[in-house]
């Protein structure tokens, strides 16, 4: 059991590298919807004994990141007509380095941090940290709305991934509320994403920043 | 004894049908039928018997070369263990022949395509030198990860052939991002497609196909059967990595690791039918990040 969760940890880390380095949007949809359904597997390999609560809660977060919210995006996508983040801040391949960077930083500097409650997962804190930081460098260095959405998305994955550590102790409503929560957000934004096409012609969020009469 | 025989009965006969078994592959997945899965041997045999052109430019090191990848990748061939029995010649240390005997073969194989003095082929050996610089650092990490792991520095017992212990707990996630970071290695040593396509002749997209352009007749039979070789090869050791737990004994090793071969051929050709070719500018990418997954792996063990 823990070899499959150690195994997991380290496919959830490699798509987070795919992720910072593939420039067209809809494989970068594709690989956070995978990303996501290796997250709604987790608790179900986490738990010692398995509940029907639990089975459905991990159920309900499989389909909402691996099929509702990757579908809403690539909709939006499409109406977008727009294919690829053009130019970001920091190049394809630089991100992905930077993206190994901070794996390997992070796995020195956490892998002091001993998880007390739980003895089976050395990995969850510097794979959380890590997921953390791959989502803040796609948000902060992509223009694209829909590449922000994504880099929020990876962001939170990683903040679900830290919460595992409380997997026993999290109530199952505040489960749901979360993924809701990332529903009505990512729902939001697509519609946001369609108004800014609309009005600017782009989807660049530059040219959000000047104000016009 | 008899392990020996296998070894290099499979060595010498076995490579072209991985060929054939990727292209029949390719073509289920285009809807065709394809060719017969021996179509490589008859191609082969028929260079064989062809006559030869050589170019009055070139000189001995162009006949060489061929010849002289061939014994390269044949001693290659030796030092890996297939499946669960020893490899016929190990040392402390032949990893590191291991990955220079691909090294020399890649140097003769580039001095025959400048040789010809053709840009063309220059182009080419340019470009293949380029990536081979971007797979050696991937294939060390992985060797150092499983050196690490396994406290060997022999192929066999790095890939724990010969009913060696299984890997110490806790190592399955470092050699999840070998195997991938291996793969990727196999990938590119072997012209395969997301970053070179065995198949076209298309000047802006072609590595090794653009090196070889001037061989023919005999020499030609002698690159296309050691690329055969060296995908056979490099997919043994990958192989030996993906799978440490298999461990029967006696004469099962040898259907299984067949087997098992056949199976990397047929995803090969999956991943061959399901992708297209990387851009060129874009190649480097990929081999970096199969230095980075190697690297991390390495890092995750001695953190």
């Amino acid at each position: 059991m823990n070899d499959v969760l150690n195994a997991l940890f380290v496919l959830i880390l490699t798509l987070n590298l795919f992720a910072l380095g593939n420039g067209r949007i809809l494989s970068v949809i594709r690989i956070v919807a995978a990303q996501g359904v290796l997250l709604g597997i987790l608790p179900l390999l986490m738990h010692e004994h398995l509940t029907f609560p639990e089975v459905l809660s991990s159920a309900a977060a499989i389909s909402l990141k691996g099929i509702v919210i990757p579908g809403i995006m690539a909709k939006a996508l499409r109406d977008a007509q727009m294919k690829r983040e053009v130019e970001p801040l920091v190049g394809l391949l630089p991100s992905t380095i930077i993206g190994a960077l901070v794996t390997a930083l992070a796995f020195l500097v956490f892998s002091r941090v001993d998880p007390a409650s739980r003895s089976d997962a050395s990995l969850i804190i510097p794979t959380s940290i890590t997921t953390v930081l791959a989502g803040f460098i796609l948000l902060t260095t992509r223009f694209k709305a829909l590449s922000q959405v994504l880099g929020y998305l990876v962001l939170e994955n990683g903040i679900y991934i830290f919460s595992l550590l409380l997997v026993e102790a999290i109530p199952l409503v505040v489960e749901m509320g979360i993924l809701l929560d990332l529903l009505v957000s990512v729902f939001i934004v697509s519609i946001i994403t369609n108004h800014i096409n609309r009005a600017f012609s782009s989807l660049d969020t530059r040219r959000l920043a000047s104000l016009k009469e | 004894m008899t392990d020996i025989v296998v070894h290099l009965a499979l060595l010498l006969v076995f490579p072209p049908l991985l060929l054939g078994v990727i292209n029949k592959t390719k073509a289920r997945w285009a809807g065709r039928v394809g060719a017969p899965f021996f179509q490589p041997y008859y191609d082969i045999l028929k260079l064989l018997r062809k006559g030869m052109v050589l170019s009055t430019t070139t000189t001995w090191v162009f006949r060489a070369a061929p010849i002289i990848t061939l014994s390269s990748v044949l001693a290659a061939g030796v030092l890996v263990p297939f499946g669960n029995s020893p490899a016929p010649v190990a040392f402390t240390g032949d990893f590191l022949l291991f990955a220079y005997l691909f090294g020399l073969a890649r140097f003769f194989t580039t001095s025959a395509a400048l040789d010809t003095g053709s840009a063309f082929e220059g182009m080419g050996a340019a470009r293949e030198v380029t990536f081979a610089a971007l797979t050696e650092p991937a294939m060390f990490f992985a060797f150092l990860v499983l050196a690490k792991l396994s406290g060997s520095l022999s192929l066999g017992g790095m890939l724990h052939s010969g009913g060696a212990s299984a890997y110490p707990a806790g190592s399955v996630a470092p050699l999840v991002l070998t195997v991938l970071g291996l793969f990727i290695v196999l990938l590119a040593e072997n012209s395969r497609i997301p970053v070179d396509d065995p198949a076209t002749h298309l000047e802006l997209t072609m590595i090794h196909e653009v090196m070889v352009l001037d061989h023919s007749g005999p020499l030609f039979g002698i690159i296309e059967y050691s690329s055969a070789l060296k995908l056979f090869v490099m997919g043994s050791v990958l192989l030996g990595v993906a799978t440490p737990w298999f461990s029967w004994n006696g004469w099962l090793d040898w259907p299984v690791f067949i087997s098992g071969m056949l199976g990397l051929a047929v995803v090969v050709g999956t991943i061959e039918s399901i992708m297209a070719r990387l851009r060129m500018p874009r190649v480097p990418s990929l081999l970096i990040a199969a230095i980075l997954l190697c690297g991390s792996a390495f890092v995750m063990l001695v953190r």
